[in-house]
């Protein structure tokens, strides 16, 4: 049976007796849909107008399939943890504290989590009381607790040139104008700093903070030298600037101990924020805020109006594992593996890359920052790249303002080492390809446009 | 067509194509269509463990909700015919016409349908013979505006309007980052309509045309899959006669290209009432965002009846042979 609904050409001319719709142009009116399938597209707030679809966001969810090399992720490789140790220290967790343990908690994080967070900061030098720390939902919501606190729509804060993709979509979030600033091959330039925040002030703008990432850059991963740290604290100092640092890969240097934290350095004008993530494992989500008190107090009063308290079971699986377990020489094992996977990546990349292609060298962390040959856009090129099966996150994910266009991150964290051998040569095929093209056409890339969310989301390698 | 069963569906969407995410929105909306009807679904990705997952479901339909390459030309439908697996829409020689932009317009102009002026060209031609020469050519022969596109590829991803000479060469390349061949358009102005053909066992038949009026002018990815980015009107805001030479387009290049079950055809209509043919889906959106479910809605089902009903006529009419098919073109 046809239904009346349908205009079919079988029927070789479809007289108006079989419309969709009934007889009267009232009743067509009444009877036509019109939406945008979404009911509440008229009453979200201004601060969501940004969120939408992205092309480029889509791809990685073919990144993540086996079939693909992903140089994309930032998921930290926990493949060597001990899990038959961590599986009988929860199970302790459970059976002799699980009362405790699954209960509600302190709103700033539980004493014995903050006790011992204080006694890894001091592998950086650090020295804090545990009363000025409090635990967040991994450092990102650490960050967005001190954006929360700081910023009201308009405001600026200051970023590295790039500067890390879940930052931006933080300050984003909060409708904070991100002013980059450069960087060179020590991390963030005290010079253009101080010529960033006189521009800045003088054309009336108010900088809440300075965002920096000193070790181990995410994307650049280029590290701040100990006279560096100096060097931009001076001018912060100067300015009367505060400096947020963040340090999720402090512990995962390769070459000799540690350079000392800038909270280290001063502990009136620096928020520190530090994550569990990388050092043991992302999926507890605790990561920690150390601030000066008037700071904290607010910190901790917008946690328990967040989440009334951070994860208290995660906390205590935390503590147990840090008592209980050689966490000092867990993070040595990390090292190594990131040490010998950082090594294939620069091999790869010394083998694979086209001339006039050149990159960071990390001394620790994820990450590697590539700067392609003049012309190339690693945004156009990413659709090319999944179809050879290769990903990375093109270099306008880490701008807030259109730049980037010329740099790709590339992470070796995740990817075994011949994985990631093989990923580069694939890159490799694909510049290849790419700098044909651009031959046959000239170089005139289009300016991409940049979406706020244009990166691989956590759960992606 | 009411036969009691309770077939297994198998779903099919991700995959490697560029449209993955897509693709996996179909799947799950279109599954849970189906399990709304009551039939048992398994939702399945396509990769070396799907040939022993077939083998191992006899009596099983394919629904296939792949997005893109291997989804889309053709590739995967003619390994489900050489498995003898019943499956729901076009054979994949059909497939393999109507997915390529160049190949497809080329048939249905010569069907006499009204088409964009086009030219299909792959990116070797550029560099063998200069791409500023082809380049005014281009500008000379096609005028602007015009849009280029990858000829192969949904979702409008590496598609631009192109409104000066100095915008072409940038276009191209975000078109071949997509595949080796790019097709270049004559931009044609006017409303756009989707039109769904469906086919539940007795002829194809047009479901009412849905209008698309993106709010930023392009109905790009971003416009396609942000709920709320987009208005869509069904049936589309048109006289009767336009909405029947809508979907006399749209029957006439199902049965064309030959076509089986459902397909999905955009076209723009000119300020004079003519709608010209810009593209044909043989697997087209069926994700929260898309213009099918609304316009089966439209039709006064819902998307479980039509996609159950579809799943039945393809278990109805059992495996299909690639041979049997040679001559649909």
């Amino acid at each position: 049976m046809r239904h009346p609904c349908l205009v079919s050409t079988s029927d070789p001319r479809p007289s108006s007796a079989v419309r969709p719709v009934a007889a009267t142009d009232h009743e067509e009116k009444v009877r036509r849909k019109d939406t945008r399938l979404d009911n509440y597209v008229d009453r979200y707030a201004a601060r969501t107008h940004g969120m939408t679809a992205s092309a480029i966001r889509a791809l990685f969810s073919v990144a993540n399939r086996p079939e693909v090399v992903s140089l994309a992720g930032g998921m930290p490789n926990i493949a060597d943890l001990p899990l038959d140790a961590v599986g009988s220290i929860l199970n302790d967790l459970v059976v002799g504290n699980g009362r405790v343990a699954m209960q509600y908690g302190s709103g700033q994080g539980e004493p014995m989590m903050r006790d011992a967070i204080c006694e890894v900061m001091r592998l950086e030098g650090i020295s804090a009381h545990p009363d000025d720390v409090t635990v967040t939902v991994g450092s990102q919501q650490g960050l967005d607790l001190l954006t929360r606190i700081f910023c009201d729509p308009g405001d600026v804060v200051l970023c590295e040139a790039p500067s890390y993709v879940g930052a931006l979509g933080v300050f984003r979030s909060f409708q904070c104008e991100v002013a980059h600033v450069a960087m060179d091959e020590q991390g963030l330039d005290p010079v253009a700093l101080q010529e960033a925040i006189t521009a800045l002030r003088a054309a009336g703008k108010k900088i809440k903070f300075l965002y920096t990432i000193p070790n181990f850059h995410n994307p650049a991963g280029v590290s701040q030298s100990l006279e560096r740290r100096m060097a931009i604290l001076e001018v912060a100092r100067r300015a009367d600037l505060l400096v947020v640092e963040d340090n999720p890969y402090g512990l995962l240097g390769f070459e000799g101990d540690p350079v000392p934290a800038m909270r280290s350095l001063d502990s009136d004008i620096v928020v520190y924020l530090g994550s569990f993530s990388k050092t043991f494992a992302p999926g507890f989500r605790i990561g920690w805020v150390l601030a000066p008190h008037a700071v904290r107090e607010k910190v901790m009063l917008a946690q328990e109006s967040a989440t009334l308290c951070p994860p208290v079971f995660s906390q205590f699986a935390i503590s147990s594992y840090l008592a209980r377990h050689d966490w000092r020489g867990q993070i040595k094992v990390f090292r190594e593996m990131y040490r010998e996977r950082r090594d294939a990546m620069m091999a790869g990349l010394a083998d694979h890359m086209p001339a006039g292609t050149t990159w960071t060298v990390p001394a620790g962390g994820f990450f590697v920052w590539v700067t392609l040959p003049p012309g190339l856009d690693s945004q156009a090129m990413l659709p090319r790249a999944v179809t050879a099966r290769v990903a990375y996150v093109p270099g306008t994910a880490f701008f807030s303002d259109g730049f980037g266009s010329r740099h790709m991150r590339l992470s070796y964290c995740f990817p075994t080492p011949e994985r990631i051998i093989e990923g580069t040569r694939r890159l490799g095929e694909v510049l290849k390809y790419e700098t044909s093209v651009h031959e046959t056409f000239g170089t005139g890339v289009r300016p991409s446009v940049i979406m706020p969310y244009e990166a691989p989301g956590a759960n992606q390698n | 067509m009411t036969r009691e069963t309770r077939e297994t569906v198998v779903v099919l969407s991700g995959g490697l194509s560029h449209e993955r995410e897509v693709s996996l929105r179909s799947g799950r909306r279109v599954s849970q269509a189906l399990r709304s009807r009551g039939l048992e679904v398994i939702e399945s990705d396509v990769d070396s463990t799907l040939v022993p997952r077939l083998a191992a479901l006899p009596g099983a339909v394919v629904f296939p909700l792949l997005h893109g390459e291997a989804g889309e030309d053709g590739a995967l439908r003619e390994v489900l015919d050489l498995l003898g697996v019943p499956f729901v829409g076009s054979v994949g020689s059909a497939c393999r016409v109507a997915f390529d932009k160049s190949i497809a317009t080329t048939v249905v102009a010569d069907a006499g349908i009204r088409t964009p002026a086009q030219v299909a060209l792959p990116h070797e031609i550029f560099r063998e013979l200069g791409a500023q020469a082809l380049v005014a050519a281009l500008g000379s022969h096609i005028g602007f505006p015009m849009m280029v596109k990858p000829s192969r590829g949904g979702s409008a991803l590496g598609c631009s309007k192109v409104e000066t000479a100095a915008e072409l060469p940038s276009a191209m390349v975000g078109a071949f980052a997509y595949g080796p061949v790019a097709v270049v358009e004559e931009f044609v102005e006017g409303t756009e309509v989707t039109v769904a053909v469906v086919d539940r066992g007795n002829g194809p038949t047009a479901l009412p045309a849905v209008e698309i009026r993106p709010d930023s002018g392009v109905y790009d990815y971003t416009a396609r899959y942000t709920a709320g980015a987009t208005r869509f009107l069904c049936p589309a805001e048109v006289s009767d006669e336009v909405a029947d030479r809508c979907a006399e387009v749209a029957v006439r290049v199902h049965r064309e290209l030959g076509l089986a079950d459902l397909s999905r055809t955009d076209m723009i209509i000119t300020a004079d009432g003519d709608p010209v043919f810009l593209e044909v889906n043989v697997a087209p959106g069926m994700t929260e965002t898309s213009a099918v479910p609304l316009a089966i809605e439209a039709a006064g089902w819902s998307l479980g009846e039509m996609c159950a009903d579809l799943v039945q006529a393809a278990a109805l009419r059992g495996a299909r042979r690639p041979l049997a098919t040679t001559n649909q073109v």
